[in-house]
């Protein structure tokens, strides 16, 4: 179990804010951070690993590690960290990045394995692909058994393809090695398929705590599709309007009534959702 | 000509270099730490302790030297070999400390902080993490350490003075041979000394340029 209540003042984009996180956490979960940037996620994931500063308590099991303003150092917290950016030491080869967090050999041959790594272990860091680099970093991760796994956007600078792969080998770890994870991200597929509990912080503080469905989903109701997207724009088109969203990566067009065109300001986070129609999936 | 080369002198030469080395290693030693501290701290004394570490780049060297000066004849260390070095130290320390500096403030902060999450403690991560990763930082600091005091004049001279195996290195034996009018001697002294510094900073330069690419 590990209990985490937090109070930290942050300078954040927009002015002055205070992270103000009270939570349990049951051990062996995967939870997911999500949230707009400057939420406070990444600063949360620092203070659990004890690179910043922060007043309130840490306890995970029997293990104190943050108590008022007194903290264990990140060198005595047995945690692990996956960096957006892998941070692998450019110096070591593969198999010299892992042992040098742990001498133990055949902990490096199982992790090398498990992430098909093998046949990498004498390269070095600079001759690999952005998605193997995260490899090895997670092996590196992996290496002192941590109690507590902590992943800032691990995937979120690579293709597609390999976030897939790489989402099945850290939910393989995760298990594996029994840990409890703490992983911060944007994506909606990513944080579904992993996480078995999801927390929405907004302006450091939890505004959203569950499953991944019921956080995710966002149909209320008995609407059939809701999306979020931005209104970029109101065009008029005879006696109607027409608004134009961006929805992810598209856009789309809706007609609006008079009435609603009064309500709604060019920039704002508007949901569509729709009831009545048999969608393809093609 | 071929006289004047049979006959010259190298020991002047010698002692620079001497000097050179022993100021190269010490300072080697001393600013590791200091450059360290200096590039992880976040510390209000940070800007007092950069002011003072800078200070020997823009002090005109008779003002260090005569300070020395002062100290040192207090404890018989004025114009000896082994004062000489002390006084080296002093004199270049910012070209030890700032490449030093500079390199460890340009390495990626994740990568000490993975370090350090793997149960690393500071020691160990900037001898093993930090040091190998800012090689040309280092090459710099480690030359331009060396040539500058090979190069050094003012504070020599008030220091050490002209001491024939003791304390003449090669910047006033040329001085000394210009002022008694020898300026075959002069000559052959000077080239060399320009020879040679060309050649470090090209290799300082080749060596950056390579490692570059290869990054």
């Amino acid at each position: 179990m590990l209990e985490i209540v937090l109070k930290k003042n942050l300078h954040g984009a927009d002015g002055e804010m205070v992270l103000d996180v009270n939570l349990t956490i049951e051990e062996g979960d995967f939870i997911a951070l999500a949230g707009e940037s400057g939420s406070g996620k990444t600063t949360l994931l620092r203070i659990l690993a004890g690179l910043e500063e922060a007043e309130g308590s840490i306890v995970i099991g029997d293990e104190v590690w943050l108590s008022g303003k007194k903290a264990l150092a990140p060198q005595q917290r047995q945690i692990g960290f996956v960096f957006q950016d892998y941070a692998l030491f450019p110096n070591m080869s593969v198999e010299e990045n892992l042992l040098f967090v742990n001498k133990d050999k055949v902990l490096v041959k199982k992790l090398l394995e498990m992430t098909e790594l093998s046949a990498l272990s004498k390269r070095l860091p600079a001759t690999l692909s952005g998605g193997q680099q995260q490899r090895v970093s997670l092996c590196r991760a992996m290496m002192n058994r941590p109690k507590l796994l902590l992943m800032d956007e691990p995937l979120s600078a690579l293709n597609p393809s390999m976030r897939t792969k790489l989402q099945q080998e850290i939910l393989t770890l995760h298990k594996e090695f029994g840990t409890t994870t703490i992983m911060v991200s944007h994506d909606p597929s990513e944080i579904y398929r992993l996480a078995n509990r999801v927390l929405v912080l907004e302006l450091g503080k939890v505004v959203n705590d569950g499953t991944a469905k019921e956080v995710l989903l966002k149909t209320s109701g008995s609407q059939k599709f809701s999306f979020e997207g931005e209104l970029l724009e109101i065009v008029k088109v005879d006696v109607i309007s027409v608004a134009i969203i961006a929805i992810g990566q598209q856009l789309v067009e809706i007609v609006l009534s008079s009435d609603e065109v009064n309500h709604l300001t060019i920039g704002q986070k508007v949901r569509v959702s729709t009831k009545a129609f048999s969608p393809t999936i093609i | 000509m071929l006289e004047t080369l049979q006959t010259l002198d190298l020991t002047p030469f010698m002692l620079s270099f001497k000097l050179a080395g022993l100021t190269t290693l010490i300072l080697f030693v001393i600013s590791l730490p200091l450059a360290w501290y200096l590039s992880q701290t976040q510390s209000k004394m940070k800007p007092l302790l950069e002011a003072i570490t800078a200070l020997p780049i823009v002090l005109p060297p008779s003002v260090l030297g005569f300070y020395i000066l002062m100290v040192f004849s207090q404890i018989d260390l004025a114009f000896t070999f082994n004062g000489l070095v002390i006084a080296s130290c002093f004199y270049s320390l910012p070209f030890m400390v700032q490449p030093l500096q500079g390199g460890f403030e340009s390495l990626n902060k994740n990568m000490l902080e993975a370090s350090y999450v793997a149960g690393k403690s500071r020691l160990v991560t900037m001898l093993r993490v930090a040091l190998p990763n800012i090689k040309p930082a280092l090459l710099t600091a480690l030359i331009i350490t060396f040539a500058h005091t090979v190069g050094e004049f003012g504070v020599v001279l008030m220091i050490g003075g002209s001491i024939p195996d003791e304390t003449k290195v090669a910047s006033i034996a040329i001085y000394e041979m210009v002022e008694i009018m020898d300026y075959g001697t002069a000559h052959i002294y000077s080239g060399i000394m320009l020879f040679i510094s060309f050649v470090v900073l090209l290799g300082v330069y080749t060596f950056n340029r390579q490692s570059r690419i290869k990054i």
